[in-house]
């Protein structure tokens, strides 16, 4: 079962080490982890992308919870939320094959940020896996460097909010 | 003032009375600043002893044991001790010194990332790097340490902050941490659910375990039982809350447990764990207790519930407001004939023994001990086959039962019971070690001479690693590796050396005697019992 956490930390040195120390030291996956500031400079939010049994994931919360740099823990599915991740990706191109990149690009809501004579940089903000359809589709095109942030996720907004 | 004043200040307005520890030139400030103070100082002889011993301390008095050790080698050195008094929810706050703050990440000598390394055996750690933070951080330490689920906290203090002048030194008379609220008060719903859930019960039981002792619930927790007449078992942590001859109280549950207590788990139709983590030494097939029964878990942990096994009903707070709480209720419910079954249990259920006349009988001795031990008196075992015999045949009546349960660390007993001593020096401490666990901590008998604290110990010698050596005989068929203790000290000579006393048994007739020689003064006494090196607990 995947669920994910949205875990809002102090903005402290030393807490990611201990939320990701957490999950190494009671054997739990990380699938995705991805951490930035808040509108409130003193708080940081990691979004974990985690999956387990039953037990595991309410462990999980719980074990969060404990963690005495933890402010608030959200656990959700990824049904009720809304999910991206960016990604960059550095090909390289030559004449015959522009054109197809170029369409890919297109039909996929991806964009080129950058480009040279024989490399470009793509773009691609999106849901975890469409971004993996289009690392896929350009399996057959040669892939220089890959950049992706991890999962950001949020709930939906629903009328209780 | 400078930054080690204010540690200094802090610690007495915390009413401490003793620090454990061991200097080195990162912790020099501290240990210069407390010579000011009334706080006494005991200079232990490894650092990992210090620990123990604040822990022995903190267990009796229920105050926060605090040690204070150098940086590097001092620091790593009481790891084990702090991950002792984790595994068992002991509150400590242990004060390290380190580095200069501009050295630190250049590992310049006896440095040692201190902070990183104890991460999964605190409840939490600060590194402070500024002086002014001190007060805040002292009184946060001993809020964490002392408070939910009890546990070690480390303050690790750079040597530039403890020569740092303080501007401004007040001490704060509150904290709030938005990150820290632990609930101690039961929720009145799920109260009133296991009220209702023992009105049907037949066969009731409460299954106690260290957080009754942790949270100040014994008296509320035997008035309970005694109010509903439900009989209580125990684990090892939780030996103590009751007296073993209670009449409600059938012994500890567990792999090295009372038949009786076990077939009572079993046989039970409503089970309340309390204080307890239903870890695999005491209920080793979590999925059984929770096959035809109903399982309560109470813990001031909301993350051991449903850790190990997952309950009918949880309930979040700790034993003495929860029992409080439960005693308000109305419960009728009447069990008499499970009382019965459960006393023919424990009559017919007594594990047999066939002790050799030419050795000391370590069940029999240990009975006899606690007999002739004061009332109130502690007792103090430490890990291996000595551990099983405490637990099986000390008798507590109005004192205190001390051993490392969750960590299962050898040499605990003696530094734990100098810890123990000067808690309350007006109670018998006695440790009981076996051979191998003594000689882990021997070293203290001159932390004992040096600071006179009079705590007695017994060592039941048989020459080997005892818990070992019956794990090869069942595991491996008698293929001994690595237990023999040849090399082993002459312990009377020893003792001489020490100047402590020396009394030597070899067979049980001579018990009673040696005991009451033994026990006579508050003074130091070793006591070797020789036993028979072929003995099992099982």
């Amino acid at each position: 079962m995947k669920k994910i956490y949205s875990v809002l930390v102090e903005n402290r040195s030393g807490v990611l080490c201990k939320v990701a120390g957490l999950f190494s030291r009671r054997c739990f996956n990380i699938d995705s982890l991805a951490v930035g500031e808040t509108d409130d400079p003193a708080v940081s939010c990691m979004t974990i992308v985690s999956s387990g049994d039953k037990r595991t994931i309410e462990q999980i919360e719980k074990q969060l919870n404990k963690k005495l740099d933890v402010i608030k823990v959200k656990t959700f599915d990824e049904s009720v939320s809304i999910s991206r991740e960016l990604l960059l990706m550095k090909v390289k191109y030559n004449k015959s094959n522009r054109r197809d990149i170029m369409e890919i690009c297109e039909i996929m809501n991806a964009h080129i940020v950058d480009m040279s004579k024989n490399m470009m940089l793509i773009q691609m903000c999106d849901i975890p896996e469409r971004v993996q359809l289009l690392i896929g589709m350009f399996k057959t095109v040669s892939i220089v460097e890959v950049a992706r942030t991890g999962t950001l996720a949020l709930q939906k907004c629903n009328e209780t909010d | 003032m400078i930054g080690a004043d204010a540690i200094v200040k802090c610690l007495e307005e915390e009413g401490v009375e003793y620090v454990f520890g061991y200097p080195g030139v990162a912790i020099c400030p501290f240990y210069n600043s407390i010579l000011d103070s009334s706080i006494k100082t005991i200079l232990i002889r490894t650092e990992q002893n210090a620990a123990h011993a604040a822990s022995g301390l903190a267990r009796v008095s229920g105050k926060i044991g605090v040690c204070a050790v150098t940086s590097g080698p001092g620091a790593t050195n009481v790891i084990t001790g702090i991950a002792t008094a984790f595994a068992d929810s002991i509150p400590l706050v242990c004060i390290t010194g380190q580095v200069n703050s501009e050295l630190i990440g250049s590992d310049v000598f006896q440095e040692a990332d201190i902070t990183g390394a104890v991460e999964s055996f605190v409840k939490y750690s600060y590194l402070v790097r500024n002086v002014q933070d001190i007060p805040r951080i002292i009184k946060e330490a001993f809020h964490i340490a002392g408070t939910g689920r009890k546990g070690p906290v480390l303050i690790d203090v750079p040597i530039d902050v403890q020569n740092a002048e303080i501007k401004k030194f007040s001490y704060p008379e509150s904290i709030s941490m938005r990150t820290y609220k632990p609930t101690v008060k039961g929720n009145m719903v799920q109260i009133k659910k296991v009220a209702a859930e023992l009105e049907k019960a037949k066969r009731p039981l409460i299954c106690v375990g260290g957080g009754v002792l942790l949270a100040d619930g014994e008296k509320d927790l035997i008035r309970f039982a005694e109010k509903h007449q439900i009989p209580v078992v125990s684990t090892m942590m939780g030996i103590g809350v009751m007296p073993t001859r209670h009449p409600l109280y059938f012994g500890m549950v567990g792999n090295n447990g009372k038949p009786y207590a076990n077939r009572a788990m079993n046989e039970s139709d409503l089970l309340i764990m309390v204080g307890a983590r239903v870890a695999d030494r005491a209920v080793n097939q979590p999925d059984l207790i929770t096959e035809n029964k109903v399982l309560i878990h109470i813990d001031v942990d909301p993350a051991e519930i449903g850790k190990n096994v997952g309950p009918a009903i949880p309930l979040v707070g700790d034993a003495k407001h929860i029992f409080e709480d439960l005693l308000e209720q109305e419960i009728i419910g009447e069990h008499g004939k499970w009382l019965e079954v459960l006393d023919d249990y424990r009559t017919c259920m007594v594990p047999r023994r066939n002790p050799d006349p030419a050795y000391v009988d370590p069940a029999a001795f240990i009975t006899l001990l606690s007999e002739k031990m004061q009332d109130n008196g502690i007792y103090v075992a430490d890990v291996g086959q000595n551990q099983i015999w405490s637990c099986g045949y000390h008798i507590v009546k109005e004192g205190k039962f001390l051993t490392s349960g969750g960590m299962g660390t050898m040499g605990y007993s003696i530094p734990a019971a100098m810890g123990a001593k000067l808690a309350d020096r007006s109670r018998q401490v006695i440790a009981v070690c076996g051979d191998g666990s003594f000689q882990m901590s021997m070293m203290e008998l001159a932390t004992i001479c040096q600071h006179d604290i009079p705590v007695k110990i017994i060592v039941l010698k048989n020459n080997y690693l005892g818990m070992v050596r019956e794990y090869q005989h069942y595991t491996y068929k008698d293929n001994y590796s690595v237990v023999d203790l040849s090399g082993s000290p002459d312990l009377e000579k020893l003792s001489s050396a020490y100047g402590i006393k020396f009394l030597r048994l070899e067979t049980m007739e001579r018990a009673e005697e040696m005991i009451d020689q033994f026990l006579e003064n508050d003074e130091s006494v070793l006591m070797e019992c020789v036993i028979n090196p072929m003995d099992l607990v099982k």
